[in-house]
């Protein structure tokens, strides 16, 4: 029966060209158009660290003076001071935990005549690199010894260590970091959250990934300033340590509810603490984890959502088309339904013999939106945005184009198919 | 033309009526606000900066090698504007901490009394030396340009506040609104205060962001040469004509002079490349909108022409029993385009409503700004068109429908 029906809708759609062309067409570019604007939102509200964003936490506080001040209406500040960092840091409430800035070095090639290149460098702890599953193709990360030591010792990434080393493991050997001799005790293997939720509110969000690891008090010990400064007041940024600006971040990892509400207390005990010794005046603690903080850092930009909310809408119109234009092809065919019924054809045939034909122009549309959809992300990669070239069709939204697709067509089926199937085959019979 | 048998046709038709309606309803809704944004990106990135914009470009100087002292880098600065100013293509070339449309940079707030708590606006700081006008070609109004004597130096960490300062013409209407400004001192965020000597036309701020909108000409000039230890931006104005030439010499007069020095091309080039890297995002969203809109307006057209057509096969008979008794042409032409302009004209209302709603919606959500009604009468008149236009074929077919078909059975 399905085959039969099959052969019957080839006819129906071969036999009106030029309508069936522009059903599947405007089907296709309003798939395309949602499909590419999904991939794009599914890329920028993606999961940087699937299976371990759950238990990564960013604790939040508020250092800023009293003035201005409403409680219950303001939130807390996106960074921590050096002060208030490091306290947190070494009153070890949970079992890893890692500081973090952004910093850009000079790069030294070790061969002569080389020019010296700029490259993004995080400045953080131990446990970072461990915390976040960064894979290490040689060595391994630092320990906390080297941390408190201050030891000048950093971890590069793959692309560097292609670039500086041609691949090869450099473990043990030294780089010139701005104009200090810095020995590497690890390479990392392909590393590249996206977005790179350690650095949006220091920076970058999106792109290659950072070059450099080094331990926070080494870099500091060189002076190297990190790239988000925020003062409240007036403050001597030569010593980032005592002025009264925010610049680190601070990460640490939860395993469950109770680690989560236990850590929340400590926060909110550490600044009831500072309140009373004067030094704060403000309660709003925050612990969002990964995803929150991102959903918190906007990094969705308007744009993109304004142009999926726009697909949609093309889309809907689309539908809308469609229907319309089947329902007009198959009221021209009272006829032939007629002569089905009058020989025997039930309802539920007829129904089914529509929605096969507009189940094929989902089908048509589907692929067809599918090189819509490419063409958009191709122009999209040539778009000069942070995360342009990480925009690609992946399997799950390639599927999902066919059942967005066929649900579209199946809908805009209902219809026009319902009312095939009510049709009365005597009058049809008798005008004839 | 009557309306009523118009009417009681349709009656018939109701669910292609319905679905017509609707798709002109939900493009008209589209339309309005697609045409509206392209319109408000346009806008933006046309803003001019009142430099000349296309005779310059801006390198981004960075020192690489053992780092220099203060003295060592200012003579450096000094040593490499030399060398830029005579070179054969360049007109003028001016040291500074940033540039219109970067993107981000250094901003003040300024007051008019040193004990002031609340600052009377914000503003731009750009440094520069007696060369910057110049060499961004903008326009001095009132007052004169700094003296070769009062340009200071400012190193790393350092906090100087000059005796003298340049500002924009819409600074100084801020600060002085009676246009009194010249002479006048300003204090920014400093007890020390600077005496604005010269009021320039217009000079754009380095973001572009809708935040800053209105503050985007209020940019003030110190006379201050740039001599820190992680670079410096160069602006270079070439003479007319020969931009190209003198983006060529440029660095490599640089690099003969010091080769320990590092050219950021992601924060240099002419001024058309910063204009383009400053809007990108503005344009790539008008030209999708454009796109989109075009794509709506086709298939909508498409839509009607299938649905008409259709209708008129269906009428064949009762149009030629119409002609038979003595419609003319026209009449049957005159039928089918009032059945569209009913139809449209439903749809365009509900069409409103919608358009009015989204733009609600994009406000709230999105922080844009209300829709002036002249993109919904545009978007209502383009529809109405529209639908005029795609039944015009449909219904000239119909109107050419013999008499006899009214004797035919079928």
């Amino acid at each position: 029966m399905f085959g039969y029906y099959l052969n019957l809708a080839l006819r129906s759609l071969g036999r009106n060209r030029v309508l069936t062309t522009l059903m599947v067409l405007a089907l296709a570019l309003g798939i395309g158009a949602c499909i590419t604007t999904l991939t794009v939102l599914r890329l920028l509200s993606g999961d940087p660290l699937p299976g371990r964003s759950a238990q990564l936490y960013y604790p939040q506080i508020d250092p800023y003076p009293k003035d201005g001040y409403i409680p219950g209406q303001s939130k807390p500040q996106e960074n921590l001071t050096w002060v208030d960092a490091t306290r947190l840091f070494e009153a070890h409430h949970a079992p890893r935990q890692a500081l973090v800035a952004l910093g850009s070095t000079k790069i030294q090639p070790r061969e002569a005549g080389g020019r010296p290149f700029f490259g993004d460098a995080v400045m953080t702890t131990a446990d970072f690199l461990p915390m976040v599953g960064a894979p290490f193709r040689y060595g391994s990360a630092w320990s906390a010894a080297d941390d408190t030591a201050g030891a000048r010792v950093v971890v590069i990434a793959d692309f560097l260590n292609q670039k500086l080393f041609g691949g090869a493991n450099s473990v043990g050997r030294t780089l010139r970091v701005n104009d200090h001799e810095f020995r590497i005790v690890g390479v990392l293997g392909h590393f590249s959250p996206q977005p790179r939720f350690y650095a949006i509110n220091l920076g970058r969000s999106y792109g290659e990934g950072d070059g450099l690891f080094l331990p926070l008090r080494a870099a500091r010990d060189m002076e190297l300033m990190p790239n988000n400064i925020s003062c409240w007041e007036a403050g001597d940024i030569e010593h980032l340590e005592t002025a009264p600006c925010m610049w680190l971040g601070l990460w640490v990892e939860l395993p469950d509810a109770a680690a989560v509400a236990n850590y929340k207390r400590f926060l909110d005990g550490y600044v009831r603490e500072q309140i009373a010794q004067g030094r704060f005046h403000r309660t709003d603690t925050a612990l969002p984890d990964l995803m929150e903080w991102l959903r918190i850092e906007n990094v969705v930009p308007d744009d993109a959502q304004l142009q999926a909310g726009l697909a949609f809408g093309f889309l809907l119109i689309c539908v809308t088309n469609t229907i319309g234009l089947l329902l007009a092809k198959c009221l021209r065919r009272s006829r032939e339904i007629g002569v089905r019924r009058a020989l025997g054809a039930t309802r539920v045939a007829i129904f089914g013999q529509f929605m096969v034909e507009a189940a094929m122009v989902g089908l048509a549309g589907g692929l067809l939106g599918l090189v819509f959809a490419e063409l958009g992300l191709w122009g999209i990669r040539h778009q000069p945005a942070e995360y342009a070239s990480l925009a690609r069709l992946d399997p799950g939204m390639f599927a999902f184009t066919f059942v967005v697709a066929l649900a579209s067509a199946l809908v805009a089926g209902l219809l026009p198919a319902w009312r095939a199937c009510a049709v009365a085959p005597a009058p049809q019979l008798k005008s004839a | 033309m009557q309306i009523k048998p118009v009417l009681t046709a349709l009656r018939r038709h109701k669910a292609g009526t319905v679905l017509i309606v609707l798709q002109i309803a939900l493009t008209l809704a589209i339309v309005c606000n697609a045409l509206f944004i392209i319109h408000q990106r346009l806008q933006h990135l046309s803003a001019p900066t009142g430099i000349d914009e296309p005779n310059l470009f801006v390198i981004y100087n960075q020192w690489a090698g053992e780092q220099k002292s203060k003295q060592e880098i200012d003579a450096q600065v000094r040593a490499d504007l030399d060398a830029l100013r005579q070179l054969p293509a360049v007109l003028d070339a001016a040291p500074s901490n940033s540039y219109p449309l970067r993107g981000g940079g250094w901003d003040n707030f300024v007051g008019l009394t040193p004990d002031q708590v609340q600052p009377t606006s914000d503003a731009a700081v750009y440094l520069g030396d007696e060369h910057l006008l110049n060499a961004l070609g903008v326009r001095l109004v009132a007052g004169r340009n700094f003296r070769p004597d009062e340009i200071g130096t400012l190193g790393l960490r350092e906090e100087v506040h000059p005796a003298q300062v340049i500002v924009t013409r819409a600074l100084a209407q801020r600060l002085y609104p009676d246009g009194s400004a010249l002479g006048k001192p300003l204090y920014s965020m400093s007890t020390t205060p600077s005496t604005i000597i010269g009021i320039v036309d217009r000079l754009q701020t380095q973001v572009v962001d809708d935040w800053q909108l209105a503050y985007a000409y209020q940019s003030m000039i110190w006379p201050l040469r740039l001599d820190w230890p992680s670079g410096v931006y160069y602006i270079v104005r070439a003479r007319p004509g020969q931009l190209d030439a003198a983006m060529r010499e440029a660095p490599k007069a640089l690099f003969a002079l010091d080769p320990q020095r590092i050219i950021d091309p992601t924060d240099s080039g002419s001024f058309a490349q910063i204009r383009q890297r400053a809007y990108e995002s503005d344009r790539g969203m008008a030209i999708l909108m454009g796109v989109i809109c075009s794509v709506l307006l086709v298939i909508t057209a498409a839509g009607i022409v299938g649905l008409t057509s259709f209708w008129v096969g269906q009428r064949r008979k009762q149009i030629g029993v119409r002609r038979a008794l003595g419609a003319r042409q026209r009449d049957i032409l005159g039928y089918f385009l009032t059945e569209n302009l009913l139809i449209s004209g439903c749809g365009v209302l509900i069409g409103l409503v919608l358009a009015v709603a989204l733009n609600l919606w994009l406000v709230l959500r999105l922080g844009s700004q209300p829709m002036s009604p002249a993109y919904l009468a545009g978007g209502v008149v383009l529809l109405l068109l529209l639908g005029q236009g795609a039944v015009l074929a449909p219904a000239m077919k119909a109107s050419r429908v013999p008499p006899v078909e009214a004797t035919r059975s079928v």
